[in-house]
């Protein structure tokens, strides 16, 4: 007989030959994050003439349920920038780590300089793209709001696979899809932007906010904004979406020809 | 290694505690929560352990004691919270000794989400930790499957929790005294064990103020009603 | 080799019979030669301050810091040999990022002060290595406020955590000087260098266990006692460098900066308007310094 371990509870070897023990061995390369599992939905931005306006609901969504209602995906770094963080918070959470510390090594030169949101980009930018190419990626889709070295509004997506991309107006997600359409409207071109008033990009920001509500099953109407300008940011967490339209369900009566 | 085929987290699957079990894994199919209340933090649990349909221990404790007054319940395998917990008992333990002072509930969450978040594909562990400490009173925080860490005012977890979200959501309040706290996370438990076939078994209870750590038992066979411990 | 009977000062880590170690002490005359490096601890922050004595006017004014930053709310400086200060700094970063890492949370001074006296004496027990000659003023600036974990989302009860403990405090400045052996205490003033003895006395003046020395106040005391103590070493240029630590509400919100420039050259104004006024009294107090510790060899 044999006792040992990977015969127990098999067939015995004298009547059915050898146990195969490549079973036990795991085939093929080693495998890492293959699905993100706590995450967020989009977010989104607009460039106007002094900064640049994000925003991101407060949801992490665990599947289709709402498991966490007071997430802040919208982050702070050095006091110049904020990063808009879709996809798994864990790895948001790492990324945070990542740039806490990136910050503090910077203090150590006192030469006063400080990162800025093109840096910032840059940055994740590369951490992403190593991490893709070690088949192990960090699994977010993230924005980059804030000022570029001429202290001129800058915007820029970075995301899982290190693919990067620059425009007036940025959306993740369901925003890509819902809110881009929007923002593209009032501002079609670096042009555009650059004459937008705050209010005018904060209203349409707000809107398209609104319009992923009506429209993405992983969102809430909980949300965060940032307002990014040379005199510092203006980021309030706790905003909740206002004039939202239901009230027309009144006159929807069935599905086709009934009245009543 | 293998993990399930339907190890995917569907659009609108929400079962991914149990999916992402290995082979005859054994699962804490489990009804877990721990709440804030006016003098420190409450922990509640089921007490069922299952292999697919059969019960592997009807009296689980899966309420883990990983400092003097910093506690963890488990979901997900047995064996990878258990593994877990040990590792963070023992860090606790060390952090206490080599620096003079009690380890605080953050402390204790930092290092569960270092060892959730970095072993995230090899581990199935959906954790909260809630502890007292002087300073900051009592805290909870939930670390669900990818290793994330979030500071909650109450926290549920497992297959069961999903029963009981709306439960929960209407009936809490913020600042409850101990009895209205214990009856909250009994009234919860119970529904949970009622609808979810992974959970059942008995009510345990930990309640962590300055007094130390209190616990609680709860017996089916008397409705829930008897406080047995 | 050279005197018969000694020898006992010729290695690190060796024991003289009388229970000395010799290679410290050594290391602790390298300090004494240094310029003077002094922290006060103050009721809403700490400043650090430190005399750089210029070496060569063809040096960049401004320029060669002597300060340095270790975590966003701590700062050190120290007395002695310069590359053992830079090395001393870039070891204390690696314990504060190494703590965050682990932790999740910034480092308390007083646990850093800990580690690096640990590190410092580690030195003074191998025959291969040789102590540090330098003494570091560590100085920081606990948050008093509860302590979140690094990159936590969600925030707990809207009317904050049950069973809090009231009445205790918590966080608060550190102050922390470590010297060649290891040793290390906390303090409330410390001084070190050149015109240590001249800077403790001026800093004992102030009284500073009382805790009402406020930020901005210190900030001009310790460019005083600065200009007080180069007063013993008038044949060379100095350079005052200062940074501080204030409080949450302060002018630094709890991170270790520059003394902003207006404010250390009108605490250089006082220092030298001060300076002239007693000018003839401290002409000749610390001519007859002590011989302290003189008794090094056998």
């Amino acid at each position: 007989m044999n006792h040992l371990p990977q015969a127990w509870g098999r067939p015995r070897d004298d009547v059915y030959g050898a146990y195969d023990g490549s079973y036990l061995q795991s085939h093929g390369p080693n495998q890492h994050t293959q699905q993100p599992i706590v995450t967020g939905t989009s977010v989104i931005a607009l460039k106007f003439q002094d900064g640049v306006v994000i925003a991101a609901d407060n949801l992490a969504s665990y599947g289709s349920l709402a498991r966490f209602t007071d997430v802040k995906r919208l982050r702070k770094f050095a006091g110049t920038s904020v990063v808009g963080f879709g996809g798994d918070v864990s790895d948001m959470q790492y990324l945070d780590r990542l740039l806490n510390s990136l910050d503090i090594e910077e203090a150590y030169s006192s030469s006063g300089h400080s990162l800025n949101a093109k840096n910032l980009h840059t940055y994740l930018s590369k951490v992403l793209y190593k991490r893709r190419s070690d088949f192990n990626p960090l699994w977010n889709q993230l924005l980059v709001a804030g000022l570029d070295d001429d202290k001129k509004p800058f915007l820029a997506s970075a995301d899982l696979l290190g693919t990067t991309f620059s425009a007036p107006s940025l959306a993740t997600g369901f925003g890509a899809h819902l809110a881009q359409p929007l923002l593209r409207k009032v501002a079609p071109d670096e042009m555009a932007a650059s004459k937008l008033s705050k209010e005018q990009a904060l209203a349409a920001v707000k809107e398209s906010m609104k319009v992923l509500f009506y429209r993405d099953a992983r969102s809430l109407d909980k949300y965060s904004i940032a307002i990014i300008t040379a005199d510092g940011i203006d980021l309030k967490e706790d905003e909740k979406l206002e004039n939202q339209s239901w009230a027309f369900a009144d006159q929807i009566r069935g599905y086709g020809t009934q009245v009543n | 290694m293998e993990f399930g085929t339907s190890g995917m987290l569907n659009e609108d699957g929400i079962h991914v505690d149990m999916d992402r079990l290995k082979k005859g894994e054994v699962n804490l199919g489990t009804s877990i929560m721990a709440i804030n209340f006016k003098d420190g933090v409450i922990l509640g649990a089921d007490s069922r352990t299952t292999t697919g349909a059969y019960i592997a221990n009807r009296v689980t404790d899966k309420l883990t004691q990983v400092h003097d007054t910093i506690w963890c319940c488990r979901s997900g395998s047995a064996a990878d919270t258990q593994a877990v917990a040990d590792i963070v008992h023992y860090q606790l333990g060390m952090y206490d000794i080599q620096n003079g002072r009690r380890p605080t509930t953050q402390t204790a969450a930092a290092m569960f989400q270092e060892l959730c978040y970095e072993n995230k594909d090899r581990l199935s562990a959906g954790l909260i930790i809630a502890g007292w400490d002087e300073r900051h009173g009592g805290q909870v925080y939930s670390i669900p499957l990818g290793g994330s860490l979030h500071k909650q005012s109450y926290a549920i977890g497992g297959s069961g929790s999903t029963y009981i979200y709306g439960y929960c959501d209407a009936n809490w309040k913020e600042g409850m005294n101990e009895e209205e706290a214990v009856n909250f996370v009994k009234g919860a438990l119970q529904e949970a064990i009622k609808w979810d076939g992974s959970s059942g078994g008995v009510i345990r209870m930990v309640v962590l103020t300055k007094k130390g750590a209190n616990r609680h038992l709860y017996l089916p066979d008397t409705n829930y009603t008897v406080r047995h411990q | 080799m050279t005197s018969i009977g000694t020898g006992y000062d010729l290695t690190n880590s060796v024991f003289s019979p009388d229970g000395r170690n010799f290679q410290v002490e050594y290391a602790v005359k390298a300090v004494e030669n240094g310029g003077t490096s002094i922290g006060i601890r103050c009721k809403d922050g700490v400043v650090l301050a430190v005399e750089k004595v210029i070496s060569s006017k063809l040096l960049k004014p401004g320029a060669n810091k002597r300060i340095a930053t270790i975590d966003r709310h701590m700062g050190a400086v120290s007395s002695g040999l310069v590359p053992d200060g830079r090395h001393f700094i870039s070891r204390a970063r690696d314990e504060a990022s190494s703590w965050r890492k682990v932790y999740k949370t910034p480092i308390t001074t007083a646990d850093l002060a800990s580690r690096m006296g640990g590190y410092l004496q580690a030195y003074t027990l191998y025959s291969s290595v040789r102590p540090f000659g330098i003494t570091a003023i560590v100085g920081g600036w606990d948050s008093e406020l509860e302590l979140p974990v690094d990159g936590q989302v969600g925030s707990g009860p809207s009317i904050g955590a049950g069973g809090k403990v009231e009445g205790k405090k918590y966080g608060g400045p550190g102050l922390y000087m470590i010297e060649p052996s290891g040793l290390y205490w906390g303090y409330y003033g410390a001084a070190t260098g050149k015109g240590r003895q001249t800077a403790k006395a001026e800093l004992e003046k102030l009284d500073l266990a009382a805790g009402k020395l406020s930020l901005e106040d210190g900030v001009k005391e310790a460019a005083r006692i600065i200009y007080v103590a180069h007063a013993d070493n008038k044949d060379k240029e100095f350079e005052l460098e200062m940074t501080w630590i204030s409080n949450l509400e302060g002018p630094t919100k709890g991170r270790h900066e520059d003394v902003p420039r207006e404010v250390l050259e009108e605490a250089e104004r006082l220092a030298k308007k001060a300076l002239e006024g007693d000018d003839d009294e401290e002409e000749t107090k610390e001519d007859d310094k002590p011989a302290e510790e003189d008794k090094m060899e056998e």
